[in-house]
């Protein structure tokens, strides 16, 4: 970093940030005289968001170090990190931008430019960038994964959030986590939603046809659930929009919650729904407001044709410019708008003579300490926080270490999960799923609830200690593993490698199921036996509900009786095959051939 | 629309389906041959021991609807369809389960040769759907993913 904290604080206090940090994003290369600016062009904005995960207040959120792509994606957007992703969007080394979208420097870094996100910041931003264009000409569309990952979306059972987002000004959305509440919860979360619901791929079962009352169905006679898609006429034009649930819900996380709804990748269905689109409703504009993640949304942008824009998520990649997918009716841009309230992304269209003529995209970063909060938001956050600020608030110990969780193997807040669950259950081994979501705590820094709640707080947080043997540690690895690096990203499953406490392994991505995970020994060296028994801690089952106190007690009461933690000992594994791909930098193991 | 699909699918239900009629056929009444099917521990065995004769020929004209990832692999929804004409019998067979025969359905003639059935896999398979039409076998054939699930972000 060439500036320092203070010359940082003064530049803030004065002009902004004029011509100290051009912006380059591969499609809009331009000098701002400030960093929110963005020039009209065009007749339609989009603004995009995604993946805040009920990050209400501004965070801090290290960008991966490790994202591996394999087969096809291997060196592809959105697999790189660090300076690969500089070099490929040409994004100057050691700028706010490069700070933004990569790891790099990032202790030093954060706590020059503080932290990031926030609806109160988002809020400002959202509004200037609407008037500066005309709002009329604007749709504000978040992809999911908004309504979960706090203690008070927790405790309000995401209706929290829902406020937060009708006050935001959200016009259209689509789900993840939103379907980790009951049926009832969801349904209800959405009728209090301003905006409009989208997934064209949730369908009622054929059971519940018979036996649930179904009157909330959309459209009896498709099965769908909810609305498949909207049509707004803005800019003289007429955009669709359609809506993409995440595909992998029932699998990835508890069926039980939503017992009567089914999801899936229907590329034929959305396919028809995009003829019908561009024959019969003449639409100038074809949308895909997608929870896919990137690798499914590029696969999808190859084999369905006729979707101008995907503007994805689910994967939390951050990626500063689209990417342009040839199919058999055109072309596709694919987007990915990162997570955690961090970005905003500004897509300014042309449409003219019924297509895309141009577009201009910024992915801004949110940088709370540049924008002013805005104040009906902020209220609206302090209000939904007071009655709970005695237990977000309390003070549990200090960070020993930078901690983060993002990545494809374990972070160091993963590995304080890890270590506690094994203390506090007196196991051996510990596993911790391998979730995208959680902030970043800074070295020196008090790690409060809150803090713990981020990488904890879901609908299921029961723990579990429990017998295991070798084989079966073994297949869990295996299959979690394939979820994360099979080559066909449709039989992927999204979130990154189970992370693992107290022992060790090799992991060779770009092998096939059962061959990728070898080595397997506990901390003290001696070798994972298949048919040994060992006492294994973890949490978030998604099968029946485990026995144990919640993943957030469990971790308070192992941080309380410490004034300072540290990771004395990352249990990230030995990678093998990889070397020099452009998704690892700085791997903390070994890393062969 | 005037009737809900709601109330077909519990009026086609009522009224009694043609679906799984092999699962309901009382065990005297199973044949040797079919009991043999049953038995038999792998695909091309199975089509052997119940059809005889060849093995079926890949077809386009099979279309088998079978998801990329089992939501529950304990009841993984299959639906099978084709154009090919005078269809007599629509099977299905799991690889990796011990008894890959999942079912056989009987088509009476002049009705549409679609089925919908829910079938059962402890692991990752290949599904595949035989159709005979006019005495022929053609087939389809599908890879399901089971997965333990969880650990998704």
């Amino acid at each position: 970093m060439s500036m320092t904290r203070r010359e940082f604080a003064k530049m803030l206090g004065i002009a902004g940030m004029a011509g100290v940090l051009p912006l380059k994003t591969g499609a809009a290369s331009r000098e701002a005289s400030d960093l929110y600016e963005v020039p009209r062009f065009g007749n339609v904005r989009l603004l995009h968001m995604t993946d805040c995960h009920a990050q209400l207040l501004p965070i801090y959120f290290r960008e991966p170090s490790v994202n591996l792509g394999v087969a096809q994606a291997a060196g592809r957007v959105p697999h790189l990190v660090g300076d690969r992703l500089l070099q490929h969007f040409g994004i100057q080394p050691g700028s706010l931008e490069a700070h933004a979208f990569t790891h790099l420097d990032y202790a030093d870094a954060a706590l020059q430019y503080g932290k990031v996100g926030g609806f109160a910041h988002l809020k400002t931003l959202v509004e200037r960038l609407r008037e500066e264009f005309g709002r009329e000409n604007t749709l504000l569309l978040d992809g999911g994964d908004s309504w979960q990952g706090s203690g008070t979306a927790y405790k309000s059972r995401g209706m929290d959030m829902v406020e937060a987002s009708n006050l935001l000004g959200v016009d259209i959305m689509t789900g993840h986590w939103e379907f980790t509440y009951h049926q009832a919860e969801i349904l209800s979360n959405i009728k209090a939603f301003n905006g409009e619901f989208l997934a064209q791929n949730v369908f009622i079962t054929e059971e519940a046809m018979f036996s649930s009352d179904v009157e909330y169905l959309y459209d009896d006679f498709s099965g769908r659930v909810f609305k498949p898609y909207t049509i707004r006429e803005l800019g003289g034009v007429r955009v669709a929009v359609i809506g993409q649930a995440f595909p992998r819900t029932r699998i990835t996380n508890p069926a039980r919650f939503i017992p009567d709804w089914t999801f899936d990748i229907y590329d034929d269905r959305l396919q028809m729904l995009v003829e019908q689109l561009r024959a019969k409703e003449k639409v100038d504009l074809v949308v895909l407001l997608s929870h896919n993640g990137m690798d499914v949304d590029l696969a999808m942008a190859r084999r369905v044709s006729g979707i101008d824009l995907i503007l994805g998520g689910h994967t939390h990649d951050a990626v500063p410019a689209p990417t342009l997918v040839k199919n058999s009716g055109g072309q596709t841009l694919v987007f990915n708008a990162g997570s955690h309230g961090k970005f905003l992304g500004a897509l300014d269209l042309d449409i003219r003579n019924g297509r895309l003529e141009g577009y201009r995209y910024s992915l801004l970063p949110v940088f709370s300490k540049l924008i002013p909060a805005d104040a009906g938001m902020q209220a609206l956050i302090h209000e939904k926080r007071a009655p709970h600020l005695d237990w977000l608030n309390e003070e549990l110990a200090i960070a020993g270490d930078l901690m983060f969780r993002r990545g494809n193997f374990n972070g160091t807040f993963d590995q304080v999960i890890c270590d506690a669950l094994r203390a506090v259950g007196d196991a051996q081994i510990a596993l911790s799923p391998g979730f995208r979501w959680g902030s970043t705590v800074l070295k020196g820094q008090m790690i409060t609830m809150e803090r713990v709640l981020d990488q904890t707080c879901l609908t299921y947080p029961e723990t579990y200690v429990r017998d295991m043997k070798g084989s079966e540690l073994k297949l869990i690895l295996e299959d979690v593993a394939d979820n994360l690096f099979h080559p066909d990203p449709y039989l992927q499953s999204g979130g990154d490698m189970v992370r693992v406490g107290g022992f060790n392994y090799v992991c060779e991505p770009g092998q096939r199921i059962g061959s990728r995970i070898s080595e397997m020994t506990l901390d003290n060296g001696d070798r994972i036996d298949a048919n040994k028994t060992y006492k294994v801690a973890g949490w978030a089952t998604v099968r029946e509900p485990s026995a144990g106190p919640a993943a957030w007690d469990v971790v308070a009461e192992y941080l309380r009786d410490r004034k300072e933690v540290h990771v004395s000992k990352l249990n990230t594994p030995v990678l093998k095959g990889v070397r020099g791909n452009p998704g690892l930098s700085e791997y903390p193991n070994n890393v062969t051939g | 629309m005037t009737i809900k699909r709601r109330t077909l699918v519990k009026a086609l239900a009522t009224g009694g389906g043609l679906l799984g009629l092999c699962a309901l056929v009382p065990q005297w009444a199973m044949a040797a041959w079919m009991r043999e099917a049953f038995a038999a521990g792998e695909t091309n065995a199975a089509i052997k021991a119940l059809y005889g004769g060849d093995l079926p020929v890949e077809s386009a004209e099979v279309m088998l609807d079978a998801p990329d990832i089992a939501e529950n692999g304990a009841v993984v929804p299959l639906t099978i369809s084709t154009t090919l004409p005078n269809v007599e019998t629509v099977s299905v067979f799991i690889a990796e389960n011990p008894s890959p025969l999942a079912a056989q359905f009987i088509i009476p003639e002049g009705t549409l040769a679609e089925v919908s059935t829910r079938v059962r896999m402890g692991q990752t398979t290949h599904v595949t759907a035989v159709i005979q039409s006019d005495g022929k076998l053609y087939s389809a054939t599908k890879e399901v993913k089971v997965t333990i699930g969880g650990c998704g972000g």
